[in-house]
């Protein structure tokens, strides 16, 4: 299989968490086991949109558990012959595979996965100036060993916060910045900006106003409530991103 | 039930709680990290080739970059 594949570069490995959570895009070629009619199998591949049950297959990493995900939208491409491309977007761990069979036990006929292709991992897509291959990676990291200059690097890697573009934001407060470093949980006064459509219980990214990943935290707030706080902790900081001493220390430590 | 959005369909909107100002001499804009710790601070958008594991094209990206760790957001099956 190819297509995007976020590659993550030591310190960036933690933003993984955030882009399990942002959705993938497929282009699949799907073979029928006999002929079914193109409005057929348009019709059935409709019937998947919105939330399915898959159970892992036998060659899987997680637990063979049933567990429900979410498939954005599935649109039919082309057919030729038993041949069925479409294309899908869904949740992060909806496997391809098992959905191809699956439409093919609704259809009747039977069909198996023939080929897949990811043209989207969260943020990350294809078509655009940033997707390299691994090619284009040694050959600009050469490039940049031999000249040093820095627009070299920015033309293959990009910084994590890119990862983390589809991740709500929450803004806050040179002066808050160094206690979450430290691992503390985000409080009221500390936020200044922060993205609609927060829930209680989301991840966001916690950010400072020059842009740079602090943290990502999940929330005890809505967006709404969050505005309307003047005191309390506002999100449970579950993995730091930036280094401790980056800001300076200007919080008091707790009494023992 | 609604259609649910995929993440990226979402539109959000900054709304802004209080005014304040970021002291230039502390951290980076992420575009302006200097080039080591821009580098371990990155992600790389990897057009993965057919035939190996998603596994194994992150051990040649950590290779060919020299570095200590890297990871890769979901596996494509080989």
């Amino acid at each position: 299989m190819t297509g995007v594949l976020p590659v993550t570069l030591e310190e960036s490995t933690k933003t993984v968490q955030a882009l399990l959570h942002s959705g993938k895009e497929y282009v699949c070629v799907m073979k029928l086991h006999s002929d079914a009619s193109e409005k057929r199998v348009n019709e059935v591949l409709k019937e998947f949109e919105d939330t399915i049950y898959q159970r892992p297959p036998l060659r899987a990493s997680v637990k063979r558990q049933l567990r429900t995900r979410k498939i954005y939208y599935i649109d039919f491409l082309e057919k030729e012959e038993r041949n069925v491309l479409f294309q899908v977007g869904c949740e992060g761990g909806t496997y391809i595979r098992k959905l191809c069979y699956d439409v093919g036990e609704v259809l009747g006929c039977g069909a198996h996965m023939q080929e897949l292709r990811r043209t989207r991992a969260g943020p990350f897509v294809e078509n655009s100036e940033t997707f390299v291959t691994l090619h284009d990676v040694a050959y600009w990291f050469i490039e940049w060993q031999q000249h040093k200059d820095e627009s070299t690097l920015r033309k293959f890697i990009q910084p994590m916060e890119t990862a983390l573009t589809l991740v709500p934001k929450v803004y806050i407060r040179d002066s808050a910045v160094d206690a979450i470093c430290h691992g503390a949980n985000l409080t009221a006064p500390g936020v200044l900006s922060l993205e609609t459509g927060i829930n209680n219980g989301a991840l966001v990214a916690v950010l400072t106003l020059k842009g740079e990943a602090i943290a990502l935290a999940k929330t005890f707030a809505s967006t709404e409530e969050i505005l309307n706080m003047e005191h309390g902790v506002v999100a449970k900081t579950e993995r730091v991103l930036l280094p401790r001493g980056t800001y300076p220390r200007v919080w008091k430590s707790g009494e023992k | 039930m609604p259609k649910s959005l995929a993440p990226w369909e979402i539109e959000r909107k900054l709304m802004v709680k209080t005014e304040d100002k970021t002291n230039v001499r502390y951290g980076h804009k992420p575009e302006e990290r200097p080039a080591e710790e821009y580098m371990r601070y990155g992600v790389i958008n990897l057009d993965k080739p057919a035939g190996p594991t998603s596994h194994e094209v992150a051990a040649w990206v950590k290779r060919i970059l020299n570095l200590k760790q890297v990871g890769h957001g979901g596996t494509l099956e080989a």
